[in-house]
């Protein structure tokens, strides 16, 4: 019932006005996902200087908390272009999409990697004056965010790429 | 030897047919090269980044182009690699493609501007960051030539 559900949602998403125009342009689809390519490696380089940060491997000059103050916006304006991008280039082929399993593990992976950042800033930073200063040693709890960050990421572009191979 | 007997050539090595029937490589090695292309593009900003003046402003010049010059000289052997391996899966879909050679004449002069970072870097020991204007300008051409990279590269597809 639910899968039926959804599909009729996918079906009604790819038959709106700019789905269509996105599916039948031949050059709409290029431009929109160049501009995803280019969001997605900066989501992933920018964060990946956080991450690096949080793992005790580089910036370790610099106050972690400052690093992210200053970094972070950087990261949320690439995500805001690459989930935009996404959905339009999602919404093009809506049910192709929908049943890929390469691109539905990305979704999961996309889940993971919020949930991750919320647990980060929820409780993993509450100590963060304790190891906040530079050349300080990180918690175990920083790492572990710091190294999912970086799993997720590293899956989500793979599985972005391998979605791109098995559309047809 | 002709850009298309160059292409056929390739085309018929042991290496190019073994890509070709491995599904699995192709996409695999775009994915590394695009991971790769996050390091150097992101450290690239960092550094333009810092030239504008938008952040990293309390580091001083020398100790941001340390962290990362080599995050963007580095990786381009890694890049060369991966690029190589799929010039000689499809080696007509690239050498032949205007995308594929707009995107290495982009990369040429985005290798000589990384090259003048480093002269502003010697030169700017004396006086703090050089002059200003200068780096600015180097910094924005820097941008945009990055960017035109990746959009040039995701276009190869579109051209072939």
């Amino acid at each position: 019932m639910v899968s039926v559900e959804i599909d009729r949602a996918l079906e009604w998403l790819q038959s709106t006005p700019f789905a269509l125009a996105i599916a039948e342009n031949d050059i709409l689809f290029p431009w929109i996902e160049s501009f995803h390519v280019l969001a997605i490696v900066l989501v992933v380089g920018t964060i990946s200087i956080v991450d690096l940060r949080l793992l005790g491997v580089a910036s370790l000059d610099i106050s972690a908390r400052r690093l992210m103050r200053d970094i972070i916006p950087y990261t949320w304006c690439a995500f805001a272009v690459a989930a935009v991008t996404g959905s339009l280039m999602f919404s093009s082929d809506a049910t192709h999409y929908g049943h890929n399993r390469l691109f539905q593990i990305k979704l999961v992976m996309l889940v993971l990697a919020g949930l991750n950042m919320a647990a980060f800033h929820l409780f993993g930073e509450r100590d963060i004056e304790r190891w906040d200063a530079p050349g300080a040693t990180t918690p175990v709890a920083a790492k572990a965010a710091a190294s999912i960050s970086l799993f997720a990421w590293i899956a989500i572009v793979s599985l972005g790429r391998g979605t791109g191979f098995t559309m047809h | 030897m002709t850009l298309n007997q160059i292409c056929q050539w390739i085309d018929h090595t042991a290496v190019s047919e073994w890509i070709k029937q491995a599904a699995w490589v192709v996409p695999t090695v775009q994915t590394i090269h695009i991971l790769t292309i996050a390091v150097v593009a992101s450290s690239a900003l960092m550094l333009d980044l810092r030239l504008i003046g938008v952040f990293w402003g309390n580091r001083p010049l020398e100790v941001v182009k340390a962290r990362f010059l080599p995050l963007i000289w580095w990786p381009l052997l890694l890049l060369l690699a991966t690029g190589i391996i799929m010039i000689t899966a499809e080696p007509a879909r690239s050498l032949k493609n205007p995308a594929f050679q707009l995107k290495m004449l982009l990369l040429i002069a985005a290798l000589v501007v990384t090259g003048l970072f480093q002269f502003l870097h010697r030169r700017s020991s004396t006086s703090d960051d050089g002059p200003r204007a200068a780096a600015v300008t180097l910094a924005i051409v820097s941008i945009v030539l990055w960017s035109s990279i990746i959009f040039a590269g995701r276009w190869i597809a579109y051209f072939a």
